[in-house]
């Protein structure tokens, strides 16, 4: 009994130290955020609440040269939704087709080419960067949305899973189908794509989270401000800080931060469910 | 309603496996034909070359005196059901059941009126709005024939459908089946390797052996009549006792046991005697000695195994016999009887070819 209680004792002890550690940055950040420039300068990091939260984040979210020279953050926001949301759809359209092509169409190079998608896994965007940067250049899409989101979508990881999952179901729902007179688009659309829903819903999850998160090319990609992500604001804010000259303004610095870490979150909090459920459950 | 007519029909898989071999077969409109054969043997290959899941080879399929190898399945009009029933998991049983419909076109109160009369004939019209992993195994199996009914196809084709159930329930589905069927007046074809299954459900039985068919015809020509060793052993449960055996002339000799009354036999030649356990019977003049050891009590009827005395197996061990008595007849453990039998009622093969002599 004695033991057991100090176990639980023990183990949440560990937990609640490992959540602080986890959690304090950000509680600092966002609190900090909410700060003067001054009491930031002269204080340094805050933990409490300070009185200027509506200040800090209207200016930053809608006051044109409150933190670029011109953007603003709703519109990087808007960026970055855009990079998100269409970099996540794009990958499950890609993958769900390439994987579909793979395990359904038995065409002779299916298998080597599935080999060479399965490799590409191991080499990063950062291997290829040079190259895509100049395709993209060559096809006049520099500093477009489609530029951005287009030489990411193709997906190995997305195609690997999806290979995997179109191999576990039942070869006779593709028989049942054919007899029930469905081509192989109908098939997709209305037998593969609504059995792998929940699976597809997981995925989406994860790469909108990736692709909110993308850095390096969303750097390379965009020279125009117009066209900056969030992530790559932060990293142009702090850029603007360290070179100095006025009073830094440390606290659209975290705004921003609070910001960019915001969508993720509600994303993966709203639709966790769905998440563990399609990680998790192999429906067949 | 249509006929089915195959014409020397080969598979030969992409691997060389060569799963079925010439098969010539023709199929009257409205009947009822079941393929019965050991694992492996090419029953579901022939099936799904009819469903047109597989691509022929070599050779003619014919519905209706139309050539129908490079038609698409869907426009053959057969629907099949599966071993495990492949319902569309997502979809309810209603959708199940319109899937083909609206693929091909039927307007909406159409199908609503066909799937209403399908779910009705197969008690599944309050399960409507369910989807399959709702439903119980024998629910998702009258899920599966409602599908198949539903289009109203020329013919029917069944790979081992009650395979999944319980016994129970397998004897009440068999008999639903082919109330159906009669009913429906559709061409079937059914594939099992369950006996009973076949006997009852056929009314022609094909029995398939190494992808080629060994005999075609009624349930109970073959048992009374099986042109081949194979035919024989397959058909009849249990099995037929098979008694290796040699002719000199006057007998028939297994070791120490000799057996007379047969006549023109060729001499000196590896033959097989079949006896049914139905056909023996205890006579204490009986030229068959048995030791019993084992009684299997089956209800309406006991089964007696036991060994031979004499007769030795391929191995050399003393010849099991399988024997059934009514229930009223129990001998015990240990006993040993005299058997006789009907000489009408005797099958003597040729080892070698497997060919019926006798
Ligand atoms: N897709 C395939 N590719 C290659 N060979 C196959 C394929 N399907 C079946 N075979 C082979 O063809 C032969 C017949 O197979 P089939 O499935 O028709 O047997 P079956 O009589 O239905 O057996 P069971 O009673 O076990 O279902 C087998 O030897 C099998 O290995
Ligand atoms: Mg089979």
């Amino acid at each position: 009994m004695l033991k057991l209680s100090w176990h639980a004792i023990s183990g949440h002890l560990i937990l609640i130290l490992g959540a602080i550690f986890m959690t304090a940055p950000v509680w600092v950040a966002f609190m900090s955020s909410t700060h003067s420039a001054e009491t930031l300068f002269r204080e340094g990091l805050q933990a409490w609440p300070g009185g200027h939260f509506f200040e800090n984040y209207n200016e930053v979210l809608f006051v044109e040269g409150g933190v670029m020279k011109r953007v603003t953050a709703s519109m990087m926001l808007w960026n970055s939704l855009l990079l998100g949301i269409g970099f996540a759809i794009g990958k499950v359209v890609i993958s769900t087709l390439a994987a579909y092509a793979i395990v359904y169409f038995r065409f002779r190079l299916a298998t080597p080419l599935f080999w060479i998608i399965f490799m590409t896994l191991l080499l990063p965007l950062e291997v290829r960067i040079i190259p895509s940067y100049e395709v993209v250049a060559g096809m006049g899409l520099l500093d477009t949305h489609t530029g951005l989101i287009l030489p990411l979508i193709a997906s190995a990881t997305g195609t690997f899973y999806f290979r995997q999952f179109y191999k576990s179901v039942p070869e006779e729902l593709l028989e049942a189908a054919r007899l029930d007179g469905a081509n192989a688009w109908q098939f997709f659309i209305d037998i593969l794509i609504p059995i792998s829903k929940t699976m597809i819903a997981a995925i989406l999850i994860i790469m909108f989270v990736v692709g909110w998160n993308q850095y390096l090319w969303p750097l390379i990609m965009t020279t125009n401000e117009d066209n900056y992500t969030l992530v790559i604001g932060i990293k142009q804010i702090y850029q603007v800080l360290s070179e100095g000259g006025e009073l830094p303004q440390f606290q659209k610095a975290y705004a921003l931060t609070i910001l960019a870490t915001l969508p993720p979150v509600i994303v993966v909090l709203v639709f966790q469910s769905w998440f563990v459920k399609g990680l998790v459950e192999s429906e067949k | 309603m249509a006929e089915v007519k195959l014409t020397n029909v080969n598979k030969v898989y992409s691997n060389g496996a060569h799963a079925v071999r010439g098969v010539n077969m023709e199929i009257a409109d409205g009947e009822f034909i079941v393929f019965v054969g050991p694992s492996g043997c090419g029953k579901s290959t022939l099936l799904r070359m009819v469903a047109g899941l597989e691509t022929v080879t070599e050779g003619d399929l014919f519905i209706d005196e139309n050539r129908i190898n490079d038609v698409s399945p869907a426009e053959r009009n057969v629907a099949m059901v599966f071993q495990n029933y492949a319902l569309y998991p997502h979809m309810t049983v209603r959708g199940n059941m319109s899937y083909g419909l609206k693929n091909r076109g039927d307007s909406k109160e159409e199908i609503e009126q066909k799937v209403i009369a399908a779910a009705k004939t197969l008690h599944i019209e309050d399960f409507l709005d369910r989807q399959p992993n709702q439903l119980s195994g024998g629910q998702r199996q009258r899920v599966a024939m409602g599908r198949a009914i539903v289009r109203n196809p020329k013919v029917f084709l069944f790979d081992e459908p009650l395979s999944n159930l319980d016994a129970k329930l397998r004897v009440q589905m068999r008999i639903e089946i082919k109330k159906l069927q009669r009913k429906m007046g559709v061409t079937s074809i059914y594939v099992t390797h369950d006996q009973t299954e076949a006997m009852t459900l056929a009314d022609r039985l094909a029995v398939i052996n190494n992808g080629q068919i060994e005999q075609m015809g009624k349930p109970i020509e073959l048992y009374k009549d099986p042109k081949t060793l194979f035919v024989a052993s397959f058909i009849g449960s249990p099995q037929v006792n098979l008694l290796l055996v040699q002719y000199d002339g006057k007998f028939l000799k297994s070791g120490s046991l000799e057996i007379g009354g047969f006549e023109g036999l060729p001499i000196a030649e590896e033959l097989v005697l079949g006896l049914r356990p139905e056909h023996l019977r205890i006579d204490d003049q009986g030229k068959l000695t048995m030791k019993i050891d084992l009684v299997e009590q089956h209800g309406a009827d006991n089964l007696i195994y036991g060994s031979l005395e004499g007769a030795k197996n391929e191995d050399g061990d003393d010849l099991e016999l399988c024997l059934r008595l009514n229930q009223d007849q129990e001998p015990s453990i240990g006993d040993t009887i005299k058997l006789s039998y009907d000489h009408s009622n005797a099958l003597v093969f040729n080892k070698e070819t497997g060919n019926r002599l006798i």
